[in-house]
């Protein structure tokens, strides 16, 4: 086992990728020579050379035209969209014809591709920079949607998306690349499934779902909670599209309820699609009402105590639970 | 100091007229067997996008549809001057440049009909015609998104120095949208073999291109911005496309960087189905339906020596080819009801949980 961050793991993602596969191909704006804004991409370049890892101006169209362009001609491009935010600004390419040219052309068309991209709050960075999107790409059909919340599963699920026939957005958490994980010693060959849920604490009284930053919250949660004696189930989703039901309705058929904790803002939320799987299939395993602790449906603020305040904490967690779990 | 033009000036703006021929195209040496090609390219848009018009008006094809009659020369010169492995990306107004490619006509109307044996099943209709086999890789109905998707596919044939080129159709409208001037500059500092083709056909659907840009030229004078040359050529003329096309095919090819085309041309209908045109001045249209491309073309073929009846039977053929495209259109089965749920994935099918 190695200890590595977050942002580390990226890179290493990427660079076994590169490894790996020689039509692999990875563009952004400062990406390679300064080697990421977030320095998640430090290395490459010399690494691989300037035909492979290839500086972009700031087009975000053009740049993930070129994504969809090369990936429908034989090569398999990472593209980094620096802020998940700036998807907005490209989302034509996303939403309109990355998603849709695979179904409108019958199937002429492959596209092997990977949008990485910077997500979620904790920076400071105010309403445009700052904000979790993973449930705008969750509701349009054609591209699966990918956010790890550790550094194994950076490199394992980055792996799976490079490597997978389809587009994959894949929502890096901002707050997480400082973090520290333990990784196992096979650099190099680290590679998971696209599509799984992980159950990442084991428990018996209630299930919580949680995604990239949520999770380590809701693992600190449970074991606040553990100590008050309500043991707390808590999965990863991982992967928002295909989206493991199986994991989460089993789980809730053990525990009889359950817990979303999303960073998007309410309306539309991931959380809402689970929530109304599991009422429809799993209505009559549940002992209570399901519920749901997002980040409430407002711009995010940018000082500190309004930006903690605003996306769900650990605290918000416990205290939702603890208020409804024995109720 | 502008002034807006009052309600009464609606379409009584100055007409806009094509320029004279020039007579210096005729001596080009473009082979005889290119030429015969030209004019069958032509022939072929021009009956065939006549035909759909015809299937709008008896409601066999629903939706809507942007024909290309009177452009019919820019579709013939590239398609006529590309190589079979070059790439074309076209848009909702890409009839023209689908059968340039030579993608039998059959498939291409039954698509427009919504039918089985249509080019992509059924699931694109007139506005996405695709062919991969024959490098129509895409048309596409959001302005100006193509161009940038052009230079990912010249992006791999850099990448596996191929000599392979992306060539993006585009109407005037579209120097007005940033994926435009994102891709023309992307295209530029990566050097890229891509060639972005401007159709301009004088309007921005109902408007005048001259009310929504403050250039004579909506492509070729931003082309300067990029560092690339400023090309205005005759769209009406297939032998000005056809050399303009060569050039800038044989520049990427070398890998000298990607072209930016102005090619001038003119609508004879109006922007879609839709739209009966009435925004344009009569003199202006009686202007460009004298400069119409094809019976220029012909008188051209004639001048070089070529017999009447050699064209005639062009013409006959590509007529009959649209008639059994037709038949074979109206007799087409409707899609299975289970094409809804194909090919959203590589796999095939459309599963987003277990």
């Amino acid at each position: 086992m190695a200890e590595l961050t977050y942002r580390d793991a990226i890179t290493l993602g990427l660079a076994q990728e590169l490894a790996h596969d020689p039509t692999v191909v990875f563009i952004g704006e400062d990406v390679a020579g300064a080697g990421g804004v977030f320095k998640a991409t430090p290395g490459l370049l010399e690494k691989f050379g300037p035909k492979r890892v290839r500086d972009a101006p700031i087009s975000e169209q053009a740049i993930l035209g070129a994504a969809m362009g090369a990936a429908m001609t034989g090569l398999r491009p990472i593209a980094e969209i620096m802020f998940s935010d700036f998807l907005a600004v490209c989302w034509d390419i996303v939403a309109n014809e990355i998603a849709k040219s695979r179904y409108m052309t019958d199937g002429q068309m492959a596209f092997p591709l990977v949008i990485r991209t910077a997500n979620g709050a904790g920076s400071r960075f105010g309403a445009q920079h700052s904000q979790s999107v993973e449930n705008w790409a969750m509701m349009i059909p054609g591209i699966k949607v990918v956010a790890p919340s550790t550094a194994e599963d950076a490199i394992g699920l980055l792996a799976a998306a490079v490597r997978d026939p389809d587009p994959v957005l894949f929502f890096e958490h901002k707050s997480i690349y400082p973090m520290k994980f333990e990784v196992p010693d096979r650099a190099g060959d680290i590679v998971d499934e696209l599509g799984t849920a992980k159950i990442v604490r084991e428990g018996t009284d209630v299930t919580v779902v949680a995604l990239a930053l949520m999770v380590p919250r809701a693992l600190e949660a449970a074991e606040q909670l553990a100590a008050e004696g309500i043991d707390v189930e808590v999965i990863d989703v991982r992967s928002l599209v295909p989206l493991d039901t199986n994991c989460i309705l089993k789980s809730v058929a053990k525990t009889s309820r359950l817990y979303t904790v999303e960073e998007n803002p309410r309306l539309c939320g991931w959380g809402a699609e689970v929530a109304s799987i599991v009422a429809e299939e799993a209505f009559w395993d549940l002992d209570g009402p399901i519920e749901r602790i997002t980040t409430p449906h407002v711009p995010l603020p940018s000082a500190a105590n309004l930006e903690d305040a605003t996306i769900p904490s650990v605290e918000r967690i416990v205290e939702t639970i603890r208020k409804t779990a024995n109720a | 100091m502008t002034t807006m033009p009052s309600y009464e000036d609606y379409g009584k703006h100055a007409p806009v007229f094509p320029a004279a021929v020039d007579t210096a195209n005729a001596d080009h040496p473009i082979a005889p067997e290119v030429r015969m090609r030209l004019y069958e390219i032509q022939q072929q848009v021009r009956l065939f996008e006549k035909r759909a018009y015809d299937l709008f008006l008896k409601g066999l094809v629903k939706g809507t549809s942007h024909l290309s009659l009177g452009q019919e020369a820019i579709a013939a010169g590239f398609g006529a001057a590309m190589r079979t492995d070059d790439w074309t990306f076209a848009t909702y107004r890409g009839h023209a440049h689908t059968i340039a490619r030579g993608v039998p006509l059959t498939p291409i109307m039954a698509e427009l009909l919504g039918r089985a044996n249509g080019l992509m099943g059924g699931k694109g209709g007139s506005m996405h015609l695709t062919s991969v086999e024959h490098g129509v890789m895409g048309s596409y109905a959001i302005i100006g998104a193509h161009l940038c998707v052009a230079n990912g596919a010249a992006w791999t044939a850099q990448f596996n120095d191929t000599g392979q080129v992306a060539v993006a159709f585009f109407g005037d409208g579209t120097t007005n949208i940033g994926a435009f001037h994102e891709a023309v500059n992307f295209a530029k500092v990566w050097n890229l073999p891509t060639v972005f083709v401007c159709e301009n056909n004088l309007y921005m659907e109902y408007t005048p291109i001259s009310d929504v840009v403050p250039v004579t030229n909506p492509a070729a004078d931003r082309a300067g911005a990029y560092g690339l040359e400023s090309i205005v050529i005759d769209g009406n003329d297939a032998d000005a496309v056809y050399i303009a096309a060569s050039t800038a095919l044989a520049k990427a090819r070398a890998g000298d960087g990607p072209s930016l085309i102005e090619a001038r041309t003119y609508r004879h209908h109006g922007h879609s189905r839709a739209d009966p045109g009435k925004y344009r001045p009569q003199e202006e249209i009686d202007a460009w339906m004298e400069r119409d491309p094809i019976p220029m073309y012909h008188q051209r073929l004639l001048q070089l020596g070529v017999g009447e009846h050699e064209l005639t039977a062009v013409a006959q053929q590509v007529a009959a080819a649209v008639q059994t495209a037709t038949d074979e259109a109206t007799n087409g089965a409707l899609p299975s009801l289970d094409a809804i749920y194909t090919d959203v994935w590589a796999d095939g099918g459309w599963k987003w949980r277990n």
